[in-house]
């Protein structure tokens, strides 16, 4: 560089339009890219309104599947066995990943901290197709289909969201709770069990619930644990019943229109549910980060986001 | 001394909730070697049966009991390539768009919409593919992209409604909402006077994005688009839906294929004799390897990266 003195003069030269254009285009692109993935969701959910709301009638509740071919006839059935097979999944996921944390949280060091982690976040990474076949190979290989099956694998997609969801809310209880406390006398598992966990949960309950949405979703595993069933209303789980997703996946490859019609429906159901438990686990999030005001809120925002979007 | 005051209650209620949540934690461990022992056991009788050729052999015939992989491997690498290939810089231009330019209004709204979609079961965005995308692909997205790129490989023939681009789509659809959250809260973490310092100098707002947010932020963008691939690999049930589920190595994506998950989960269960059953347990063990390569090399990716992490 010479020693010269500097000849910039304020006014833009034709370089100085170039790189404004240059940001300008940039600006462009990121916002028509945003506009393209908010686009994307409203065809999606558009279409299934669209689809699902007419197909909606009282027979859709009430009734199991018509004959192949035939018009009228319901879901009962998958809305019954849905409920039945993740209510037994969150039964056996949530006690499981709640201990998990409390362990993780509360009594490692450092180490075993980080491997259960990992191994959570290793977990959810399984496809759940592979879920799915573990627990064909566990409990149904020789045997038959039951909706507990069904269950354990949901469980299994469960865990990881429920316990890395308590983790990262049991990190945000202050230190100085805890050790108030411990500091009255208050042995340690009274601390956990009174102090820590009451405070914490309205984010247990968000993992949850986002675990909950999730599980009402899968389909794969069910395929493989729950999915060759009566045509019959039950509430057994030794059984194998229908399910919201698997009727979904079974009716959009049919041939048949009514059974197209009834697809869409069935998608309209399990939309609603899912995205109202999306909304109801973010009033709470919203609900528990009042309570815990004072927690550095930069990294309360990093860990829920990862909640929210983990594959 | 303290601990001879505590009471037998409080000592009993220690030691049981230690080893209660420990046991929890040790289980959560022990289930994922389970679930890798297990794969590999039901796998076990092809792995010796056919040995690592399966892995290059391309018949599929239960028929005769001939079994390959190459075709459902190459149609999983071949199908999340293209997906990633769309997703990764919308995904990142999401991120710059909802970090650096969005005005607070919006970015709340948007940023909750495109999270929104990650909470969208797969069997709906699949049932979308076939019967709303699948057409609109036929009839508009395919023909456009034949008359431009039909000149390429990958663009060859005509479209239909089943296919690879319409598992593509479906595919980059899944990723863009864990990529790009994932960016943002990135860019979100880059220091406010690094930024400043960049304006300062009398950078423009891309120059500044591109000297200083994206070489703050490269590994981590990195190792989230490695985790939307390791979402796009393992996804079974939309491609099902959406591919067509014909074997064959396929350049063009206007052609039917299939990928490994994919046929494990349309013909698992149904899977007649031992061998086949077996063979497929053999594409979910090289499914397995493949995702848990993805996510265990993004997760060192974060962890070495993450400039947030606890460090005690």
């Amino acid at each position: 560089m010479s020693a010269q003195p500097a000849q910039y003069s304020l006014r833009g030269t034709g370089r100085m339009k170039r790189r404004k254009r240059v940001n300008l285009a940039m600006e462009i692109v990121a916002t028509a890219a945003s506009a393209v993935a908010v686009a994307a969701l409203v065809w999606l959910v558009v279409s299934v309104l669209i689809r699902g709301l007419p197909a909606l009638n009282l027979d859709l509740f009430t009734k199991n599947q018509a004959l192949f071919g035939q018009a009228g006839g319901g879901i009962a059935n998958a809305i019954v066995g849905s409920f039945v097979i993740v209510a037994f999944a969150t039964a056996f996921a949530f006690p499981v990943g709640v201990l998990c944390a409390i362990y993780v949280h509360e009594f490692a060091g450092a180490t075993i901290r980080q491997a259960v982690r990992t191994t959570l976040d290793v977990l959810t990474g399984v496809p759940s197709i592979l879920v799915g076949i573990f627990v064909f190979s566990i409990l149904v290989a020789g045997g038959k289909q039951s909706a507990l099956a069904g269950s354990v694998a949901l469980a299994i997609i469960e865990l990881p969201l429920i316990a890395r969801g308590t983790q990262e809310v049991l990190a945000l209880v202050p230190g100085s709770l805890r050790e108030a406390s411990l500091a009255l006398g208050v042995s340690r598992w009274r601390t956990v069990l009174s102090v820590v966990l009451p405070t914490s949960l309205s984010g247990i309950l968000t993992g949850t619930m986002l675990a909950i949405a999730r599980a009402a979703g899968e389909t794969a595993p069910l395929l493989v644990t729950s999915s060759i069933v009566a045509n019959s209303t039950s509430l057994d789980p030794s059984k194998a019943l229908n399910s919201l997703p698997v009727t979904i996946f079974v009716y959009s490859e049919s041939p048949d229109p009514n059974q197209h019609a009834q697809a869409w429906a069935a998608a309209f159901i399990l939309l609603v549910f899912v995205l109202l438990t999306n909304v109801a686990a973010r009033a709470f999030l919203a609900r528990g980060r009042r309570k815990l005001e004072g927690a550095p809120a930069r990294r309360r925002r990093l860990r829920v986001y990862h909640l929210f979007t983990r594959p | 001394m303290q601990a001879r005051t505590r009471r037998l209650g409080d000592r009993i209620g220690d030691v049981a909730l230690r080893l209660l949540t420990g046991a929890a934690a040790l289980g959560c461990i022990g289930l994922v070697g389970w679930i890798v022992y297990e794969i590999f056991e039901l796998a076990w009788p092809a792995i010796t049966e056919e040995g690592l050729s399966f892995v290059w052999q391309t018949t599929w015939d239960p028929v005769h009991e001939v079994f390959g992989a190459f075709d459902f491997i190459f149609g999983t690498l071949y199908t999340s390539f293209w997906a990633l290939l769309i997703a990764a810089p919308i995904s990142v231009a999401i991120g710059l768009y909802l970090s650096e330019l969005a005005p607070a209004g919006v970015r709340g709204i948007v940023g909750t919409l495109v999270e929104m979609r990650a909470a969208v079961p797969s069997v709906v965005i699949g049932l979308w593919g076939i019967l709303v995308l699948g057409p609109v692909v036929k009839d508009y997205i395919g023909p456009a992209l034949g008359a431009v790129l039909g000149w390429t490989p990958f663009f060859k023939g005509t479209p239909g409604d089943v296919g690879q681009l319409s598992a593509v789509i479906v595919l980059s659809i899944m990723i863009i909402p864990i990529t790009s959250s994932i960016s943002r809260e990135l860019f979100l973490t880059v220091p406010p006077d690094l930024k400043e310092a960049a304006f300062g100098l009398g950078l423009t707002r891309w120059e500044m994005v591109r000297g200083v947010v994206l070489p703050f932020t490269r590994s981590g963008v990195f190792a989230a688009i490695i985790l939307g691939l390791g979402r796009a690999l393992g996804e079974a049930i939309a491609v099902t839906q959406v591919i067509g589920n014909r074997q064959g190595v396929n350049w063009s994506l206007f052609e039917t294929g299939d990928t490994l998950a994919s046929r494990l989960a349309n013909t698992f269960y149904g899977a007649s004799s031992a061998l086949e059953k077996s063979s497929l347990a053999y594409l979910g063990a090289i499914l397995l390897v493949i995702t848990l390569v993805a996510n265990i090399g993004a997760q060192l990716i974060v962890y070495r990266f993450d400039p947030l992490r606890e460090r005690k």
